[in-house]
């Protein structure tokens, strides 16, 4: 797919995966590597340095890129309002005044899918923050204490894991009503058992080593350990979960808005948009196909990206 | 092994009470009387009443949480709100369906996905190679009920060669089949593709091939074998997730599984319906993982080893 991940594949920092950020100084000390690298950059510079390389990566950044100015300035780049209705011009076909056709209430899909971005951008990673958050800590606590608490939080995971995600996603919603904060929340809540495991993973091998060691030898409180010495360098694993974890939401979230317990019109968001054109599939396919390619476009995107950022950020899985 | 099965089973126990616990409270705290539901918004007050006595509505909310797991324990999981008729009974006769759905989306899922990650790996970085990572994340990026509508634009509007909704041949399955699986696919492409690639560098495949052995006998005998491990993984972990995913391709495709029913009972707040389903489709995901962990442990030695 890409050849240079090929020259890539002696990256000076092997054990940068597991110490990037704050701690960075005692994982040196710890591994004696920082003194054998050829060429000295910060851990996030070595980090992005490979991700440039990287040309599908590079693609995905940039198509997100996009996408968030879209959001951003969906006010001057869309043609029309979301929500003005022209009940005389309803499902047409792409024409030159309304790109991607009209939808079933004579709406413009093109400014609906521009303003859509910021529904699943915000969707997206609001509802990831609510995963890697509780998930975080959750899986920092277990990790770092073991014994009961840890045993009491990880049987709550698992309970929440054997519930599928996207099921879990719905029975909330249905209690709590649709609407975009229910949706986030409870895209978020059921992604929690995934973030809590995956801290959890890499708190046990980190908190071992010695830097953890001498930070308690001299009297740091397991809050400032944990927040100051730990977490920052579990960050790899959550940083590439959590990028394809933004897809799995804008997914979820139009997989909800897509059976009517979502988010309500006429909020222009993809999932929704969808579902109300699916009635007419046969007569004006347009209305559901344009929101769809919106979505993959996206996922696909953040997909490209999160590969990218698993192979810059650990060297080591790479092949 | 057999009392690593059997524990395995024991510790299902807790989880479903857990997971019988978040869905109970969930539907607790949902809004909208049961009794109001079964007897129609104009019946009288006094009626309603008098339903929400008889049916234990009133009780505090533990009792009624104690209630439920002893009925659901003893098989019943109480009465449809809308259809009066056992909930049970009703979700048995849907899940054959869904377990049709999402046996055959997952055999479509292995069918493509070992082969063209087998193949990809093998040659790596060649056109085949490319366009099959390509294509598989293309796979993971599409919502899959999109992709259903998309499908029954082009095969049943367009060409007119398959049947856009309902049960019945092999026909009416191939499309929320291929839906629902193709995620699955892409998946299981790349993780086989990155599972070989690991295993075809390790020094037992140069010593194979130093040995003098035929290519495929290296593959098929030796790389295979190991690579395939953790492919088996993922493929017990997608047929999960297709249970949940069943929902929405169900929904695209009039498709009468448990999932539809889902949705139908949590749009007309039908809430035992809604418990008991969570539960089976639960029920369902974690026997599977636990189905692939044994099977796991049949497979490779090492871990068998440590249940002896």
């Amino acid at each position: 797919m890409d050849k240079d991940k090929e020259k890539d594949q002696q990256p000076p920092h092997p054990e940068a995966g597991y110490s990037i950020g704050g701690a960075s100084e005692q994982a040196g000390v710890t591994n004696g590597i920082q003194a054998k690298a050829p060429k000295q950059r910060g851990q996030w510079a070595e980090v992005w340095h490979r991700l440039k390389k990287n040309r599908m990566a590079m693609f995905g950044l940039t198509v997100i890129v996009i996408i968030i100015l879209t959001a951003i300035f969906a006010d001057v780049a869309a043609p029309y309002s979301y929500r003005t209705q022209n009940l005389r011009r309803i499902a047409e076909s792409p024409s030159r005044d309304h790109w991607l056709g009209t939808d079933e209430l004579g709406r413009d899909i093109f400014s609906r899918i521009i303003y859509g971005t910021r529904i699943s951008l915000q969707v997206g990673f609001v509802a990831v923050s609510i995963s890697v958050i509780a998930g975080g800590f959750l899986g920092a606590v277990s990790g770092y204490y073991g014994g009961k608490l840890d045993n009491i939080i990880m049987r709550l995971m698992d309970v929440l894991l054997a519930i599928p995600a996207i099921l879990l996603a719905i029975a909330i919603v249905s209690a709590f009503g649709g609407g975009l904060v229910n949706v986030m929340i409870a895209v978020g809540i059921s992604s929690i058992p995934i973030y809590a495991r995956i801290v959890k993973a890499s708190v046990i091998s980190i908190k071992e080593q010695e830097f953890i060691e001498a930070a308690r030898a001299v009297g740091a409180k397991d809050f400032r350990i944990i927040f100051k010495h730990v977490l920052p360098n579990a960050m790899a694993p959550i940083i590439v979960q959590g990028t394809i974890g933004v897809a799995i939401a804008i997914l979820s979230a139009a997989g909800l808005s897509f059976i009517g317990l979502g988010i309500q019109p006429p909020t222009p968001e993809w999932g929704a948009m969808l579902s109300g054109g699916r009635m007419f599939i046969r007569t004006a396919p347009h209305i559901a196909t344009f929101p769809g390619i919106a979505i993959m476009i996206t996922i696909f995107a953040l997909n490209l990206l999160g590969d990218g950022l698993r192979d810059a950020l650990d060297p080591r899985l790479k092949q | 092994m057999y009392r690593y099965i059997i524990r395995r089973l024991l510790l299902l126990i807790p989880v479903m009470l857990g997971v019988s616990f978040i869905v109970f409270s969930i539907m607790f705290f949902t809004p909208g009387d049961p009794a109001k539901i079964m007897l129609g918004e104009r019946a009288p007050e006094a009626e309603v009443a008098a339903l929400r006595t008889q049916m234990g509505l009133d009780d505090p909310f533990l009792v009624q949480f104690f209630n439920f797991v002893r009925n659901a324990v003893q098989g019943d999981f109480g009465r449809s709100l809308l259809t009066r008729r056992p909930v049970a009974e009703e979700l048995f006769s849907r899940f054959p369906a869904t377990i049709q759905l999402a046996a055959t989306a997952v055999f479509i899922a292995v069918a493509i996905g070992i082969p063209v990650g087998i193949i990809s790996a093998i040659r790596q970085y060649s056109f085949f190679d490319g366009a099959a990572m390509t294509l598989a994340l293309v796979g993971v990026s599409m919502p899959n009920f999109w992709q259903g509508l998309m499908m029954i634009l082009l095969f049943s509007v367009y060409l007119g060669w398959l049947p856009s909704s309902g049960i019945g041949t092999f026909w009416h399955l191939l499309m929320p089949a291929i839906t629902l699986g193709t995620s699955s696919a892409a998946l299981i492409t790349r993780m086989t593709r990155s599972s070989m690639l690991e295993v075809i560098r390790q020094d037992y495949i140069r010593t194979a091939r130093a040995k003098g052995l035929d290519e495929r006998v290296v593959i098929n005998r030796h790389a295979l074998k190991n690579a395939l491990i953790p492919v088996i993984t993922v493929i017990g972990l997608q047929f999960g997730a297709l249970l949940g995913g069943a929902v929405l391709t169900e929904t695209v495709f009039a498709w009468p599984g448990v999932g539809r029913l889902m949705v139908d009972a949590i749009r007309q707040k039908d809430f035992p319906m809604v418990q008991a389903g969570v539960l089976l489709l639960a029920v369902a995901f974690s026997v599977v993982n636990l189905v692939v962990d044994i099977l796991y442990a049949y497979i490779d030695p090492r871990i068998k080893a440590q249940y002896k």
